[in-house]
């Protein structure tokens, strides 16, 4: 077995070990964030392509479709 | 949990009297291998519900739990590697049983999205992933049962010794870490397919709306599964 190493040397190495891990968990979150802020601006383009149609729509046919 | 199981490691668990405190990193690596190798072989087992039932809930269920497995496969290779450098003196040990078996299994693991994508028709794709998922997913326990056939003195045991395992401290720490972690890994699959989920949704309310209209585009292909 090898000897110990020093606690300053190995510390960079339990420190770097840790910090990979956060960085895998903090890029995966941010890549989810991406994502879902993607599916908010759809969303919007969506509503906004809703309102146009509905907009055009003739009055009559209007009044039967839902409200909510 | 993770907190305080790190809070654990650092302030609680004792230092190992043969490697000192390199030996910190056992606490992040071992229950993320441990946790993505349990996720290979659940997806392995979601898979199989899939074959069986058709429905695909169970191939999105097997494909995000494949997907975060990969994921922590990746920080047990780095953090191994950190670890070996650490004790061994080398970032790679080509002899150790172990530490081949896993990079097999993530290398086995990592042709899953381009066997999705290269297949269009979404059924086929999904039956297709399905079974590679069982067989990877059986090939998993083989890693285990390598490394305990292995009569190797290089990769440290860790969960029983001939001196009788761990000591309670440390047991403790690395009870509380693999349970955060296992938490940690669930609530990802969570988040991962709340986020399919709505995606999906969207594009199929955008299909419905370009019924009538090509305002709306459409999605292209994918190797994430359809629900």
């Amino acid at each position: 077995m090898l000897p110990a190493l020093p606690l300053d040397e190995a510390g960079k190495y339990v420190a770097a070990a840790y910090l990979v891990f956060l960085a895998l968990i903090l890029i995966y979150v941010a890549i989810m964030a991406s994502k879902l802020a993607r599916i908010e601006r759809e969303v919007v383009e969506l509503a906004e392509v809703v309102e146009r149609k509905q907009d055009a729509a003739p009055p009559a046919q209007r009044a039967k479709e839902p409200v909510a | 949990m993770l907190t305080g199981a790190f809070a654990l490691v650092f302030f609680y668990a004792p230092l190992d009297a043969d490697q000192g405190f390199v030996q910190k990193i056992f606490y992040v690596h071992v229950p993320m291998a441990i946790v993505a190798l349990c996720g290979f072989v659940a997806g392995g087992v979601f898979a199989v519900m899939h074959l069986r039932t058709r429905e695909s809930k169970w191939d999105m269920r097997s494909y995000v739990t494949i997907h975060i497995s990969v994921i922590l496969a990746v920080g047990v290779l780095v953090t191994g590697s950190i670890w070996a450098r650490a004790s061994w003196g080398h970032w790679w040990i080509w002899d150790e049983p172990m530490l081949v078996s896993f990079l097999i299994v993530f290398l086995l693991y990592a042709t899953y999205w381009p066997l999705r994508f290269s297949i269009e028709d979404k059924e086929k794709q999904s039956r297709y992933a399905s079974v590679f998922a069982v067989v990877a997913g059986a090939f998993v326990p083989l890693n285990f049962t390598a490394v305990k056939m292995a009569q190797s003195f290089v990769h440290p045991e860790t969960l029983a010794t001939t001196t009788g395992g761990l000591p309670p401290k440390m047991a403790l720490t690395f009870v509380v870490a693999l349970a955060g972690m296992t938490l940690l890994f669930v609530t990802l699959i969570k988040y991962e397919m709340a986020s399919k989920h709505a995606t999906f949704r969207l594009r199929a309310l955008r299909r419905r709306l370009a019924g009538d209209d090509d305002e709306l585009g459409f999605a292209g292909r994918s190797a994430a599964p359809q629900l």
